[in-house]
């Protein structure tokens, strides 16, 4: 069971790590905690990605310098899978826009109600929304 | 242009965002026509690539000439290539009617608007006509932070709404991109023709599983799936007028097409219907979606809010097709998506013509209404008695098949859905269109001003696609059997 554990134990930090961001985004009052909590998620999906390339021992896929020289050293078994690397560059790319995206909202949302908590942001609007009936 | 029209149906509005934004800082009123231009640009490459498939069969185009498996592909077959033409008219529609809400709305932000804009068309676009299930997580990105965007700049209390929708919708594109990995590492490969001829072997994985219900979790979330909506009534109220009816008509309808791809193109039919009962479950979240989306919608006294909660139930109707999972429901479902597309572009575009000339949404302010807007209160009907389902309009076909489809499937408890929420929905239209229509009593008439209303209609460019979508409401209706027979047959996925 501990070996099972510890063999595998990039999916375990990956599963960890999703689940504490996702209790952030879900749990917490705070937006710009909520806001850290989105980027510990996606965090969390990179290394879960990255961890299904990785190989023990394996080397970069470029083949030429490549240990046996020339294109028949392509062997896949020694080679790391770049594809979820390349993956994760766009997905880094969404993040990051998320995250733009995510802080632009919640400077408007500042402005407008002075707080970040979602509770006083929540009491404000039940307030704002009885004085206009 | 011919054979590159998958791409350019992408490709033109993508690069008219840039050049909306590039042209805009120079001179603010050519960003208008320039997405028109390129809006209909797009819907003339869709409608030649719908032509093709129905002439020649499925299109396959290799971006870059790099071959499918390796390289990202766009497929165009009889499902995408229909929906590809509703996304692109139903947004040639919204931008035409955009021109004097978006001035009175936003004044000061035009040009940004135009913009993101034309990034979410493109996302749209992308979602529906690409091949590659990570290429679509990209468009599906693209058209998610376009709307957080869009929809941010609305009223007050739209920038709240906004960031719970990015929440929401960041939790489902999180799992779509994990179902995506899940898939990656059992089968190697993200072409979705691909992935379709690897995974029937490998069925009793577990991997596979988890891959399907993180899809099945994250795509109801985008398409707003009782009980998984609650982001979609504050977000699509406090959304600015033209905003709203874009996302509404097509950004559900986008989930909905993802949902029926992944459950019978990637997925065999039999993956999601007996290894895993998927369908099934559907089925009992549509019923919910369908009869919660109605009830609250009786609570509202917001026109906008009220619509809101109708497209939830209208959700939970194209929800159902696919949860019943026979040719009757499908076919059902896939029309439905049509439908229901013109129906909520008219209801939405005459909220925005409401809130344009008297800058109030309460029902019963709409007083007189068909008095200053004759026409736009008659498409209000029309559209009205489409959602409830009564027969020359379209709406009454798709709910038929629906209702067919539960009778196939033995499923007596969803006919009954089906009608208690079509009364329903006779409630809700009814109380709008009497506030609209009746005189108010005597004793009320001889209290107020004497009632002299002047037409006041929207201006032109809103009171054509009103006319249009409703006409369209109409036609489709008659026209219904046709569209059955030369495209939806062929578009109901193989294996019903």
């Amino acid at each position: 069971m501990f070996d099972f554990i510890l063999s595998k134990y990039n999916y375990w930090i990956y599963i960890i790590l999703m689940m504490i961001g996702f209790y952030a985004m879900i749990g917490k009052k705070n937006l710009v905690k909520k806001i850290i909590g989105i980027n510990i998620f996606q965090t969390a999906i990179i290394l879960f990605f990255v961890s299904t390339a990785a190989k023990k021992g394996g080397t970069l896929p470029i083949i030429e310098h490549a240990h046996g020289h020339g294109s028949h050293a392509v062997e896949a078994a020694s080679y790391i899978n770049p594809l979820p690397h390349v993956l994760m560059l766009t997905a880094i790319v969404v993040m990051v826009s998320t995250l733009g995206v995510a802080l632009a909202i919640a400077i408007q949302i500042y402005r407008r109600y002075n707080t970040l908590e979602e509770d006083e942001i929540l009491e404000q609007r039940k307030w704002s929304h009885n004085l206009l009936r | 242009m011919v054979p590159q029209s998958p791409a350019l149906v992408v490709v033109v509005p993508l690069i008219s965002a840039f050049l909306t934004l590039l042209l805009g800082w120079w001179r603010k009123g050519l960003s208008y026509p320039i997405t028109i231009i390129a809006l209909s640009l797009s819907f003339l490459a869709s409608m030649h690539c719908l032509y093709t498939v129905l002439t020649t069969g499925t299109i396959h185009y290799y971006l870059g000439t790099w071959e499918p498996p390796w390289g990202i592909e766009y497929v165009v077959d009889h499902l995408n290539g229909f929906i590809l033409v509703i996304v692109s008219f139903v947004s040639l529609m919204v931008a035409i009617s955009s021109r004097r809400v978006v001035e009175k709305e936003l004044p000061e932000k035009i040009v940004y608007f135009y913009t993101l804009f034309l990034l979410q068309v493109t996302g749209f676009l992308g979602i529906v006509i690409t091949g590659d299930m990570f290429n679509l997580y990209v468009f599906l990105e693209i058209a998610s932070l376009a709307g957080y965007a869009l929809i941010a700049v609305g009223e007050d209390g739209a920038p709240f709404a906004s960031f719970n929708y990015l929440i929401f919708g960041t939790i489902g594109a999180c799992f779509y991109l994990l179902g995506v990995g899940y898939l990656y590492i059992s089968t190697g490969s993200l072409n979705m023709a691909d992935l379709a001829e690897i995974l029937p072997a490998l069925y009793q994985s577990k991997v596979l599983m988890v891959a399907f219900a993180f899809f099945l979790v994250g795509v109801s979330l985008k398409m707003a799936l009782f009980p998984l909506h609650v982001w979609l009534p504050d977000a699509y109220t406090y959304a600015p007028s033209a905003v709203s009816a874009l996302l509404a008509p097509l950004m559900t309808k986008v989930g909905a097409y993802v949902m029926i791809r992944i459950l019978f193109t990637v997925f065999e039919p039999r993956f999601s219907m007996e290894l895993i009962p998927a369908t099934t479950i559907l089925g009992w979240m549509a019923a919910g979606a369908i009869l919660f989306g109605a009830l609250l919608a009786l609570a509202q006294s917001d026109v906008k809010r009220m619509l809101a909660y109708i497209l939830v139930g209208e959700v939970g109707y194209i929800a159902l097709g696919v949860g019943l999972a026979n040719r009757n429901g499908l076919t059902g479902a896939i029309l439905h998506i049509l439908n229901d597309s013109i129906m909520m572009l008219a209801l939405f575009l005459i909220v925005a013509a409401i809130m344009y000339r008297s800058g109030n949404r309460e029902i019963p302010s709409l007083r007189y209404m068909h008095r200053r807007m004759p026409f736009t209160m008659a498409t209000l009907v029309i559209a009205g008695l489409s959602v409830i389902g009564i027969p020359p309009t379209c709406g009454f076909f798709s709910k038929w098949y629906l209702v067919l489809g539960s009778i196939d499937a033995n499923k007596w408890v969803f006919v009954a859905v089906l009608l208690i929420s079509s009364l329903l929905n006779v409630i809700l239209f009814f109380r709008v269109i009497e506030n609209a229509y009746l005189e108010p009593r005597e004793e009320e008439a001889h209290e107020g001003v004497e009632a002299v209303v002047a037409i006041e209609e929207a201006p032109l460019s809103l009171l054509l696609p009103i006319l249009i979508a409703g006409a369209g409401i109409l036609s489709l209706g008659v026209l219904s059997g046709e569209i059955i027979a030369s495209v939806i047959r062929f578009a109901i996925p193989a294996g019903f």
